[in-house]
């Protein structure tokens, strides 16, 4: 009796972990974590790309309902892809699209922006990428929708945007009020 | 060509297989049949079938026979041949082919040698092995086969990722097979032996040699990785608690309590079921470990690339196993008659139940730690991170009973001991180690709260390793295996304690100082390489007495390019010199990081030494 | 000249710009020991050269010169990125049992081994 209930639980152990690993294999390696609060509670300082001024986070998101923030630099190719995507979105009123220069030269940022036009209305460098990880980002590209009014992160993309995740960008804008 | 040759080879050695699992019941059940003849003839068959596609497979890496899939995706033209050869295993189909390989060898190694045991143990011990040969088989041939023909002939290859040409994970690789693979055979002779009857002094004799042999080279493999790690990988670490090595840790935990329990199992017959459990958890975990880094399961600096039907075989075939081996322990168990009942509190048999206590206790750290996230991830969708602290946190509290014990138990006597016996040589020695570890300790200017208890039970075992060489009782090589471990503990821990690092951004020209040390970036040259372009810089160290030159590259691989950075590491017998470089975006800088890491090289060799030990008790045995 | 080309070729590939790294603390080595670099394949922020772990330490070290301690730089740090950057776990409803159970085992196997051993 004794063995048959040591034998059941060892056979019933494995064929539970045996159901677990198979759907682990089955998970993306991705990952966006499930963060304890949206609201952006924390501000930073930074640069504009065009002139030494000094400008806060919450400065830079007082504009209009919605702030998209988006990390870029001249140096990372899928920032390229993802650029007419912005340039597309720059015709949304209620949108505000603020650039973050992540570790980036200077001189080729501004001949990234003159050669594929420029979709942001603020630009701020990041030379450090400190003010990246205040906003949670791994690296670039990222894209942060931010709500203007409830200071809340609304949605975040890791990676370039794509037609897809464009289309998601606007239907959040839409229907959120 | 050599792909159907190599195609060809394995489907014949799969046929040879499924002959062998058909026969080998008609085999056993007649009475008695004579162990050679055909069968014998299909495992030589099988086996030189293998040989010859895995020939094969080199041969398409040193001829760089691009109409070959594997060696597209692996080789280049440019590469030197040592790596063209080596990089036969560093991916994942030319390793599963290395697997089969030295399955299929070791088990005709196992027919050979094992002509003085009982037909129907033999049979049995083929039998299991023969499965899993054609697990690994039908692994190969329809998820991984590394002879896909490729049309039209490409050129050129893709290359082999530059941190893999390295001579060390060369050959890191076939080491650590040689380990798993011994398990599966420690795993198909004791089912074998359970069914058969026969878990007596005879099998655990028999055995003995498989569990040494597999515990040398699984020792030796991961050495060899940890080196690798500490020249190419991190900043001087050689352990990162990083999942891939926890699952080469794992059954050489389990195989240092085996191979303890076989000793006792010799000599007086006992913890016969628990050697079963021990020999079916070897292999359970050797395949798990080809589980979760080929599965790309696992987040990892090495996994490799992955394609999940690939996981979802071995997830299969090792849950078939397992379940399989739990059957037959269950159904046969009663075969087995265990004497418990006479050990005695204080014998050698009591110390080995401990040590194994404690074998199992690391392993199941390190088995938790690992797989706990994977879990977590499925059922809770969280993902947590489990490292160095956790690891560090649960093994060293538990390290400290763990060493005094080790230096206690192998002077204990068989059946019974005399408590007294214990006190008052080794009372002296641990006085002895309190006072050397309160000096240390106060010298290095640490807390002593910790780090104390640990000092002084590292030191004690050292001390009573060191005095066992004088004792003529137990056997050298336990000796020296014994002081290796004690050697090594220590040198880890001082190690820790007393590594020194400086990082800076410097200039050619600069000149830095630190502790009572000037680092002075000398100069800056080109070096050409066969597959790379390197940078190389020339930095001196200067002390009172007197200098030394190192000189850290950072390479530019063309094929397929990529950066690596070459630390360049000076040893002596006291301490390692280590440095490394990075370039940085602004002009002229680097960012130079140098190390002082204190009793390196005894880590390396006080490993070598336990490894010795393991040797010299195979020869000694045979000889 | 030559060498200014390989060191272009090598930024290029690389992307660096981690000028503002400067001298080590040992602070931020300590904290960033027990980091993950969450775009690095199982590689700690310490040992990591990435964009992210270079700014990851410079982070750390304005987080200490801002006076804040290593609980506070390790729950923002959290905050931010989850429980998936620390390598430590802290003790919670999920965590509990990676913690517990090896102490579990070890306990249970101490028992049965002294149930079967003799004391006389």
């Amino acid at each position: 009796m004794v063995k048959n209930i040591k034998l059941i639980s060892v056979v019933f152990l494995v064929i539970v972990s045996f159901f677990i690993l198979l759907k682990g294999l089955n998970k993306t390696n991705n990952y966006s974590p499930n963060l304890n609060s949206s609201k952006i509670d924390f501000n930073f300082k930074a640069k504009f790309l065009y002139s030494d001024e000094e400008t806060t986070l919450y400065e830079l998101i007082n504009d209009k309902d919605f702030s998209i923030i988006n990390i870029w630099a001249s140096w990372c190719l899928p920032c390229r892809d993802e650029h007419s995507f912005l340039l597309n979105l720059k015709s949304l009123d209620k949108l505000n699209i603020i650039g973050i220069n992540y570790k980036d030269n200077e001189i080729n940022a501004k001949k990234f922006i003159k050669e594929l036009g420029n979709p942001y209305s603020k630009i701020v460098v990041d030379p450090s990428g400190v003010n990246s990880i205040e906003l949670g980002a791994y690296g670039v590209p990222e894209t942060i929708l931010i709500n203007n009014n409830s200071k809340t992160i609304l949605k975040k993309y890791i990676g370039p945007l794509d037609d897809e995740k464009f289309a998601e960008l606007k239907l959040i804008i839409k229907n959120e009020n | 060509m050599l792909n159907q040759i190599g195609n060809y080879s394995l489907y014949i050695a799969l046929i040879s297989s499924i002959l062998i699992i058909i026969q080998s019941p008609i085999l056993l059940n007649r009475n008695n049949i004579n162990f050679s003849g055909r069968i014998f003839s299909l495992i030589s068959i099988q086996s030189l079938m293998i040989i010859i596609s895995f020939i094969a497979l080199i041969i398409a890496f040193i001829v760089s026979d691009f109409s070959n899939e594997t060696v597209y995706n692996n080789s280049h033209t440019s590469k030197p041949l040592f790596y063209k050869i080596s990089g036969t295993w560093g991916n994942h189909e030319g390793s599963l082919l290395l697997w089969l390989l030295v399955l299929s060898i070791f088990l005709l190694i196992f027919t050979i040698t094992s002509k003085n045991l009982s037909n129907k143990y033999r049979i049995l011990t083929l039998f299991f092995q023969e499965i899993i040969i054609l697990g690994f088989l039908l692994f190969i041939l329809f998820t991984s086969n590394p002879f896909i023909s490729l049309f039209p002939i490409p050129n050129e290859g893709t290359g082999l990722n530059p941190i893999l040409q390295d001579p060390a994970l060369a050959i890191h690789p076939p080491i650590l097979y040689l380990g798993y693979v011994g398990a599966s055979i420690i795993f198909s002779s004791s089912l074998a032996a359970l069914i058969s009857g026969s878990v007596n002094k005879t099998w655990a004799k028999h055995i003995k040699n498989w569990v040494l042999v597999s515990w040398i080279f699984l020792s030796i493999g991961i050495l060899l990785g940890s080196i690798w790690a500490y020249y190419e990988l991190g900043w001087g670490g050689f352990w990162f608690w990083d999942p891939v090595e926890n699952v080469s840790l794992m059954p050489w935990f389990c195989l240092t309590a085996l191979f303890h329990t076989v000793l006792i199992l010799e000599k007086r017959e006992m913890f016969q079921s628990w050697a079963v459990i021990l020999s079916i958890t070897t292999f359970s975990l050797s395949m798990s470990g080809t589980f979760l880094v080929r599965s790309g399961i696992l987040n990892s600096i090495h996994t490799f690339a992955n394609d999940p039907s690939r996981g979802v075989f071995i997830l299969c075939f090792l849950f078939i196993l397992i379940t399989l081996s739990v059957f037959i322990y269950f159904f046969y168990q009663n075969k087995i008659k265990n004497n418990f009942s006479k050990t005695y509190i204080v014998s050698k048999e009591a110390a080995v139940l401990v040590n194994n206590l404690f074998m199992m206790f690391f392993l199941s750290v390190v088995l938790i730690g690992t797989v706990y996230p994977i879990f977590l991830e499925v059922l809770n969708n969280d993902k947590i991170s489990v490292g160095p602290p956790f690891y560090h946190k649960l093994i060293v509290p538990f390290m400290i009973p763990f060493l005094i014990f080790m230096a206690i138990g192998p002077n204990l006597n068989w059946i019974k001991d005399k408590i007294n016996k214990i006190n008052l040589q080794q009372l002296l020695f641990f006085i002895l180690s309190i006072i050397v570890s309160f000096i240390f300790l106060k010298r290095v200017g640490i807390s002593y709260l910790l780090s104390l208890p640990l000092f002084i039970a590292s030191f004690f075992l050292f001390f009573i390793t060191i005095k066992d060489f004088s004792v003529k009782k137990t056997n050298l090589s336990q000796k020296i295996s014994h002081f290796g471990f004690s050697l090594f503990i220590l040198s880890v821990l001082i190690n820790g304690v007393l590594a020194k690092e400086y990082s800076s951004n410097m200039k050619v020209g600069d000149e830095r100082k630190f502790l009572n040390k000037t680092i002075k970036f000398e100069s800056l040259k080109i070096n050409e390489n066969k597959n790379y372009q390197s940078l190389e810089a020339n930095f001196k160290i200067t002390d009172k007495n007197n200098s030394i030159n190192l000189k850290p590259e950072v390479r530019v691989y063309d094929q397929p390019q990529t950066i690596t950075s070459e630390a360049d590491i000076k040893s002596t017998l006291y301490s390692d010199n280590f440095l490394v470089f990075n370039i940085l975006k602004n002009d002229g800088f680097y960012n130079v990081r140098y190390q002082i890491k204190p009793f390196m090289i005894w880590i390396w060799i006080s490993i070598i030494l336990i490894s010795f030990g393991g040797i010299l008790s195979i020869v000694k045995k045979n000889g | 000249m030559k060498i200014k080309i390989l060191i272009f070729i090598i930024i290029w590939l690389v992307s660096f710009f981690n000028f503002s790294y400067a001298d080590n603390s040992e602070k931020v080595d300590q904290i960033s020991k027990n980091l993950r670099c969450l775009i690095c394949q199982g590689q700690s922020v310490y040992d990591s050269q990435s964009d992210f772990a270079l700014s990851m330490k410079i982070l750390i070290q304005n987080k200490i010169d801002e006076g804040k301690n290593d609980e506070q730089i390790y729950d923002f740090l959290k905050s931010k990125y989850g429980e998936w950057i620390v390598y430590d776990p802290e003790i919670n409803k999920n965590t509990v049992l990676l913690w517990v159970l090896p102490l579990i085992l070890f306990i249970f196997g101490g028992i049965l081994i002294l149930r079967k051993v003799s004391i006389k």
